[in-house]
Order: structure tokens, then sequence, then C-alpha cells
């Protein structure tokens, strides 16, 4: 039972008012922006939809969409897959050391993204990494894994360095939470491990995986930290237009075109949010049959 | 966002609480299993050991040795005092920076959500809907998304180059008070709540000493969510900063980093690798030293969404 009263705006107006700060504002701010266009010579002026239209027809930014679907569609099953087979692994209690295997793999969520692609930069770069190491050691020609086509390969790893354990983790706890006499029916019908799996685990981690999709899926397409930072050690692999999010930044910043520039954060804001919302609805849909 | 009532519908037939560990039989153990697995754990730890060899070499070793093994000279503690004196000991200045960014962003991001949640789930008001309504869209809008914005916006406010503009963006945790909502709504009963207003206590007075105890665990994993957006934070400060005095360590590090490519910069790696190890020390720490709480916690996230 509640209480009807006045006191439950006094407990969320705080929380309230800094969301529209910080939420609704924004928002507002930049569709406000993105209808104008301003110029040095002319000044500011109503434009209508006419950044809408000029980014969608605008091959960078195609470019950079493209390059964080390609993210989604190959980094992320690898990563939650891996998860997975973690996450199996470590619940399955055949492992020694299992609490280890849980905790080592982790920590690499604790590691800031910028520390993460500072490591990897070194680790695997040709200027005093392993790969060049490996190189001068066994006399290979192994590819530099921060040039211009290996980059976003190596921004894959780096990602799912840092949040395969996370995702191991949640997929983990879902685990956990599995009726025990489940098992122990299965164990009176004689079902075999991997039966187990499939009949029990697997329809149990429904839901977690549903949400490290939809995590995942607003990770990849709002892609910045890592290829920004790469882009000090490796300059020519990263162009002005490598994610919509450096996109935009990069309009900001360098280029003064805050009314484009709001307009793209505007515009893959909304198409994050609409792929995260499909998958949702596919996925219920899914459970619903 | 979507539900999984076949978990928790199971759990809840079982008259069992959906979070007490089940026993297990003890199974018999698989070295290959553990092998394969063990493939997993190298992949994760590899990094980070490399990152500690490095940070004990001197730059010529970091230039000139193998990655993985030590160099000539053990100069770790080197390292970390040029780290703290380079530039005038801005390190520290940034480490204070990164302490306050984190204390008053997660933690106060952390009882707003606190507070919000509980209003929710505990208090019946006109409009509640739509807040709820409102604020679970939140969950789906990407901070990163509302980055550039968010910088326009507060520079017309003046508020960028200013600590207000890294913390006040950070206070905001729609999906920290969608989980606080759901442990009230569970952990909080309102019987006690009732019989303490006859008594004649207070709202508030009701939250902090009667409600707040209560949620403890779920505040324990909401608070740990937001120390690692808190330490992680870069885009924001990147785009809001200028004053290197403001800087938190993340963009402190990337800003050494960058030295390099500028004509006439200082050579750092050594102090950037260093200042890497160094920031990674104390989150680590809190993770292994909190695995009780954030586990926990995870499973209830997860199983809750």
């Amino acid at each position: 039972m509640t209480r009807r009263t006045w006191i439950g705006w006094q407990f969320t107006a705080p929380f309230l008012g800094l969301f529209t700060m910080v939420f609704l504002a924004p928002i507002a701010y930049s569709a406000y922006l993105s209808v104008f266009r301003t110029r040095l010579v002319g000044g500011t002026t109503f434009v209508g939809l006419e950044n809408y239209t000029k980014a969608l027809s605008d091959p960078q930014f195609w470019e950079a969409v493209t390059r964080v679907a390609l993210f989604l569609l190959i980094q992320v099953p690898i990563m939650l897959g891996l998860a997975l087979l973690v996450a199996l692994a470590i619940d399955s209690g055949r492992l020694y050391g299992a609490g280890f295997f849980r905790v080592a793999i982790f920590l690499p969520y604790a590691v800031p993204s910028v520390v993460a692609t500072l490591m990897a930069g070194f680790l695997y770069g040709i200027r005093f990494g392993l790969v060049g190491s490996i190189n001068e050691a066994l006399g290979l020609n192994l590819p530099d894994p921060l040039a211009p086509g290996w980059v976003l390969a190596t921004i894959g790893n780096i990602v799912t360095w840092e949040y395969v354990g996370y995702n191991m983790l949640i997929l983990y706890s879902g685990l956990k939470v599995i009726d025990a006499s489940l098992y122990e029916a299965a164990a009176i019908d004689g079902a075999g491990e991997l039966r187990i799996i499939r009949a029990i685990k697997l329809p149990a981690l429904r839901g977690p995986l549903v949400v490290a999709t939809i995590f995942s899926i607003v990770g990849s397409f709002q892609l910045f930290n890592e290829p920004q930072v790469l882009d000090s050690l490796a300059p020519n692999s990263i162009t002005t237009y490598f994610t919509p999010n450096i996109y935009a930044y990069q309009l900001s910043f360098a280029g003064q075109q805050i009314n484009y520039s709001a307009t793209i954060a505007l515009l893959m804001g909304v198409a994050t949010m609409v792929v995260a919302y499909l998958f949702q609805l596919r996925a219920m849909r899914g459970e619903a049959r | 966002m979507t539900a999984t009532p076949t978990v928790r519908a199971a759990a809840r037939r079982s008259g069992r609480p959906p979070l007490k560990p089940t026993a297990r039989q003890p199974r018999r153990r698989s070295a290959v299993l553990t092998v394969v697995t063990g493939v997993m754990l190298v992949y994760a730890i590899l990094p980070l050991a490399w990152l500690f060899i490095s940070a004990t070499k001197t730059q010529e070793d970091l230039l000139g040795t193998f990655g993985l093994w030590f160099g000539g000279e053990f100069a770790l503690f080197d390292n970390i005092a040029d780290t703290f004196t380079y530039q005038d000991g801005i390190f520290g200045r940034w480490v204070l920076n990164t302490v306050i960014y984190v204390v008053v962003g997660a933690g106060g991001a952390t009882l707003l959500a606190a507070l919000a949640g509980y209003g929710l789930a505990k208090f019946d008001f006109r409009g509640r809907r739509a807040v709820f309504a409102v604020v679970l869209g939140g969950i789906a809008v990407p901070p990163t998304a509302l980055a550039v914005p968010t910088f326009l916006l507060f520079a017309k406010m003046g508020l960028t180059d200013t600590p207000w503009a890294v913390i006040i963006p950070s206070l905001v945790s729609p999906f920290g008070l969608y989980l606080m909502w759901t442990y009230s709504t569970e952990a909080v009963p309102n019987e006690i709540l009732e019989s303490a207003r006859c008594d004649g206590a207070g709202e508030f007075r009701i939250f902090f000493k009667l409600a707040l105890p209560l949620l403890a665990p779920g505040l324990v994993t909401v608070l740990l969510f937001n120390l690692v957006a808190a330490w992680n934070n870069f885009f924001m400060p990147l785009i809001m900063l200028k004053n290197a005095d403001l800087y938190p360590l993340t963009l402190g590090l990337y800003s050494w980093n960058r030295q390099a490519n500028t004509v006439g910069g200082d050579v750092v790696f050594d102090l950037v690798i260093t200042g890497s190890l160094l920031t990674i020390i104390p989150l680590t720490v809190a993770f292994l030293m909190l695995q009780r709480y954030w586990q926990s916690g995870l499973a209830a996230g997860s199983v809750k969404q």
C-alpha cells in the first residue's frame, strides 16, 4: 500500500531536476540547434530539416555508421560467445579454482577504457610492443595491428578484453539463480551435461543475454574512447569520422559546425535507441512463441 | 528493460529467495576444461602483467627489451617518483581531482537514485507514472550521445571548464534509479513504514533511519556501478575541460601520451605506463575487497531486468 501525498515529489525532485538538466534539456537544445545553420558571414538562419537531409547523404557519416554496424555484427557475438562459454565452464563445477577464474577474468572491467587502450596500443604496437618483438625475434613480418586495415579489429580486441568478464558475470549470475530442483530432476532423468546446458541453462540465460546484447548494441554505436585514444598512438589509422561520435566531436570542436554536430549526435542517439528497442521487441516475441 | 519471468517464477515456486546460492553436489574436476578456460584467463591477465612489468622499466629498457620480462634495472620506484614530480607534480593533482569527481559524483548519484527510487516505490503522487516512464526512457539514452549537446548547453550556461561540468552529468543515473526502485519495492516492507508513521516519525527520518539500512545491499551495487562509471569517465572531461589542473587521471594520462605527437613535445611513455598502473590499482583493490557485494548485486541486477 502506498500513500498518495505530495511527499513523493520531495523524494524525486532532486533527481528530476538534474535529469532535466543533463538529459531532457540537451536533447531539446540539440533538436533546436539542428534546424539552424550558422555561418561566419550571414549569421544564424533557420534551415528546417536541411541538416538532416545533409547527414543522410553525407558519405563520411555513412562510412562511420557502417563501421560501427560492422563492429556490432562481428565483435559483439564473439565477445558474448566467449562470455557464455566461460560462464558455463565456471558454473559447471568442473574447474579447478573456479572462484579465481571468475574474479581474474572480470578484473579488466576495473580498468578505465583510456588505460586499456593505451596498454593495447603499447602492447600490440610495432614500436616497442609484442608484435614488434615477435617480428624481430622470429624474423616474421606480422602486420601492424594499428595500421589502417587492422585498427578496427584491434579496437574489437580491446573492447572484448574490457567487457568479456563483465558479461561473463552477468550470465554467470543468471546461471546461479536456476532452481536446484531442476538439476535434481535432470539427474533423475539421466540427462548429460550438454543436455542440461541445452534444456535448462540456455533457456534460463535468455533474459541476461538480451540485457547484455542491448548494452553491447549501445556500446558499439556509441564507440568513442578507444578510437579517440588510439588516434594519438596511430594518427594515420583513425579518421576524423571514424565513428559517428568521433565525427560529432570533431564537427563541434575542430570544425565549429555545432548545428550539424548536434544533428549527427541526435540522429545517432535515436538510431541507437531504435536498434536496441527493435532487438528487445524481437527477443520478447521469440520468448512468447 | 526486458522481463525474465522464467527465472524468477521458478525461484518463487520453490519457495526460496531467488538470490540464495543453490547447494550443489561437488563434481569431478576436469583438467582439460581448466586448461581450456585458462586460455581466457591468460588473455585477461596478460596485459595487466605487461603493464606491471613495463612500469618497472626505464624508458630505454621499455623500447629495448622484451615486453613480457623485466629489464636490466628495476626502476618502479624511480618511475613512481618521476610520475608524481613531473610537471610540478600535476599527477597528484589529477589523483585528487579524480577522487573528488568520484566521491561527489558516484556518492551523489547513488543517494539521488535511492531517494527517487524509494519515492517512486513507496508514494503514490500525481504524475508518478509519467515520471517513471520518462526516467525509464532515459536508461535507453546512451550518455555519450548526449555529451556534445550537453557541452553546447553547459557552454551557454558558463559551466564548461569548471569541476561542475564533470560532476553534474555523473550525478544522474537512470539505471541506478531503476535498481533502487526494485530494491525499495522488495526490501522495504510497508508495515514497518506504517508503524513508524504512527509513531509520528517524519518521512525523511524514516527513509534515513529505517529504509536506508534495509536498502544497503542494493546501495552498494548501485554505488559500485557509479564508481566505475565515474572513475572511467573520459568523454565528458575531454570536451568540458581545458584547464589541465582540473583533469581527472584518464584525461591527464591521455594528454601525456599525446605529448609524443606534438612537435618538440616531451616523450614520457614511461610515465604514461606508470601512471596507468597507479590509476588501475584503487579500483582493482576495491573490486577484490568488495567481491561479495558486487557479485550478489550483479545477480540481482541481471535477474531483475
